[in-house]
């Protein structure tokens, strides 16, 4: 299996290891429920090193990339600003979803999922073909997410200079610092930083954070976060054969400019024009039990499926993002273990910066 | 590396059974299980006077990753069930073979269990 440059960090903190896409990630370091309320509360950090950074550059990498992808980096006008967007097959799939971080025009970074990584790649490369831009995996940079409500104040004491460049950036803005990239993002519905760096320094730099109060927590709290902020997960809520339209993605599409033909953009628009026929909406389990992955869902409309059920640390309750026909509304049923069950259809998110808003 | 107990036994399935010496047993899940497992958020307990075959699923252990199953390790009838578990299902993790038991039940005798070293030997 492969190994980030955390691996003996994880290792030494007690991480319990799995098997993640390939990658011998930390599940959690103990329990994942308290490194879950960890992040809400305080501050916590994540080794998502895993993931792939490529850097885009060349004098036609606007154009390539207003190809590439569904959402339109025209919007993308200062320095280190970041937009997230999916990239298409051309039957209107989800390829991946994605961020990209702008430079200027001729130099633009992307975060791509660890699990998609080669396909990603490859399909890339494909479609550069005939556009004067270079593509550029940076597979020696390591990553690594502090997040929670005093995640910034913490960043900022453990890694000296950060402030000056970090202090003032606004949510989905980035800076760099020498080898460093600092990013205002994430994936908890909390504030807090995505920090890329050189893998020599990525052992020193988690100790530093360490050091300074921030807990290490694992994959395991890492989709329980994102699940409560309701952010959708490649390969769960979207795949190659799902499109953005049927998966509460649709504000990630820009058609505004006609004349810019992305990849699925047709298959796009035939989509839209006879009406998408499912959705992603959220799920709250009315009794007691744990929403799981898959298990079929009955609503007023018709039947769906649970694209991400789990357990909310924050809510003490079972949630669950659901695929499901189109004016689903009020309660619907969930088949758990052999028994109809039920929930409450609710607009996703259901947790944001600490607050619960279902 | 996994607590085990010598005053009891086990199944292949990762439950403990103590036998009380009166007929009547008390059964969880062993450490390995619970730590398999992380941490449990749920458990749906059978109720007093309940039967259960042997090899039936009667109970259910929910932890954030996972619903694992429970079975009988022989005929049976429920006489309690731990009901600290539904406002504190946690109580499997931190004490699994003690406050963190599921069920007393009685029976007519268990085949077929391990003893706490047999045990030890499948988890190598």
């Amino acid at each position: 299996m492969k190994h980030t440059p955390l691996y003996q960090a994880h290792i030494d903190a007690g991480g319990k290891m799995v098997d993640f896409g390939g990658w011998e990630m930390p599940l959690n370091y103990g329990s994942q429920i308290e490194e879950h309320h960890q992040v809400r509360n305080d501050v916590g950090m994540f080794d998502v090193s895993h993931m792939t950074t490529v850097d885009f550059k060349g004098v036609e990498a606007k154009k390539f990339l207003q190809t590439l992808i569904a959402n339109d980096v025209e919007k993308l006008k200062t320095q280190g600003k970041a937009l997230y967007s999916c990239m298409l097959n051309e039957a209107g799939g989800v390829v991946d979803d994605l961020i990209v971080y702008y430079q200027d025009d001729e130099n633009y970074r992307m975060v791509i999922n660890a699990g998609t990584t080669e396909k990603d790649i490859a399909w890339i490369n494909a479609q550069a073909e005939g556009f004067d831009v270079a593509v550029e995996p940076k597979l020696d940079l390591a990553m690594i997410a502090v997040q929670g409500p005093n995640a910034r104040a913490k960043v900022f004491e453990a890694m000296p200079g950060v402030e000056d460049v970090a202090g003032e950036l606004k949510p989905f803005n980035s800076a760099s610092l020498g080898g460093l990239f600092i990013a205002r993002t994430g994936y908890t519905g909390e504030d807090g930083f995505e920090i890329m760096l050189p893998e020599k320094s990525a052992e020193f730099t988690w100790k530093m954070l360490m050091e300074v109060g921030v807990k290490p927590c694992g994959l395991g709290a890492r989709d329980t976060l994102r699940l409560e902020a309701g952010m959708s997960l490649y390969g769960s809520e979207m795949n190659d054969e799902v499109s953005p339209l049927e998966a509460a993605l649709t504000w990630t599409i820009d058609l505004t400019d006609e004349d810019r033909r992305f990849v699925g953009r047709d298959a796009l628009e035939a989509l839209k024009e006879k009406g998408a026929n499912n959705t992603i909406v959220g799920l709250v389990l009315e009794g007691k039990g744990v929403i799981r992955d898959h298990q079929k869902v009955v609503t007023n409309v018709g039947e769906g499926e649970v694209t991400s059920g789990t357990f909310s640390p924050t809510m003490n309750k079972a949630i669950a993002l659901a695929s499901v026909p189109k004016g689903s509304e009020g309660l619907c049923e969930i088949e758990m273990r052999n028994k109809m069950v039920s929930a409450k259809i609710v607009k996703p998110p259901f947790v944001r910066n600490g607050k619960v808003l279902v | 590396m996994s607590d085990i107990r010598d005053d009891r036994q086990y199944t292949e399935t990762h439950e403990w059974i103590l036998d009380n010496g009166d007929g009547t047993y008390t059964m969880g899940i062993s450490d390995h299980a619970q730590a398999l497992l992380g941490d449990m958020v749920y458990v749906e307990l059978p109720s007093e006077g309940d039967e259960a075959s042997a090899e039936d699923e009667f109970c259910v252990v929910e932890s954030v990753k996972a619903a694992s199953g429970v079975y009988a390790p022989a005929d049976l009838e429920i006489l309690e069930a731990n009901e600290a578990l539904d406002d504190e299902p946690e109580l499997v993790n931190s004490s699994c073979y003690d406050n963190g038991w599921l069920v007393k039940f009685k029976s007519d005798g268990i085949d077929g269990l391990m003893d706490a070293a047999t045990y030890a030997e499948t988890l190598d």
